[in-house]
């Protein structure tokens, strides 16, 4: 039931792009993740600097995982098999 | 009993279109889903759909943006609408 809870663990320690809805895009190794999908990236670097330059010495960073809209992974650290297998058994046919 | 849930389920790994708040509609191969409509896109493209309105003309201008992103986790609580891929674009 916390399905991509267990994925995002897979992927601590890897580079990703987290995009919030406030439209700020933030770099930055996967630190850690919790049950909400919050967030602790470290070594953050903003996508758009000219536009949000508010975290120009900022190094790390907690995300609370409502304010994320879209978090950009690299294709190679994504097992798809497994991702689509897992799902299939949470939403098995109970009928 | 099929509930909507169930539906999802027949397009793993199938292209699906989802339309998300705030003018965004994504397609994608669909990896994974969860029951708040979490998802994990493949080859996904975001097209970004804006409207202003032209001081001058009052006209209304229409922008689309798209973007490719190889790898997408999308948060369900943007999601509006999953549907097999609309054959318009």
């Amino acid at each position: 039931m916390s399905m991509f809870y267990y994925f995002f663990k897979t992927l601590v320690g890897k580079e990703v792009v987290v995009e919030l809805k406030n439209n700020l895009a933030i770099r930055g190794k996967l630190h850690s993740v919790d049950q909400y999908l919050n967030m602790k990236l470290d070594e953050i670097d903003v996508e758009d600097k000219v536009q949000h330059p508010h975290l120009l010495s900022v190094k790390n960073c907690f995300i609370r995982g409502s304010t994320i809209r879209y978090v950009q992974i690299p294709p190679k650290d994504v097992n798809v098999d497994l991702l689509q297998d897992a799902t299939r058994h949470e939403h098995a046919d109970k009928s | 009993m099929e509930e909507p849930l169930d539906l999802i389920r027949l397009s793993i790994d199938e292209r699906v279109y989802v339309k998300c708040r705030g003018g965004r509609e994504l397609r994608g191969k669909l990896h994974a889903y969860d029951q708040h409509l979490n998802m994990v896109l493949g080859e996904a493209e975001e097209t970004v759909t804006t409207h202003e309105l032209d001081e001058e003309t009052d006209e209304e201008i229409v922008k689309k943006a798209t973007r490719t992103i190889r790898m997408l986790f999308v948060r369900g609580d943007i999601v509006v609408l999953v549907s097999p891929p609309l054959r318009t674009t």
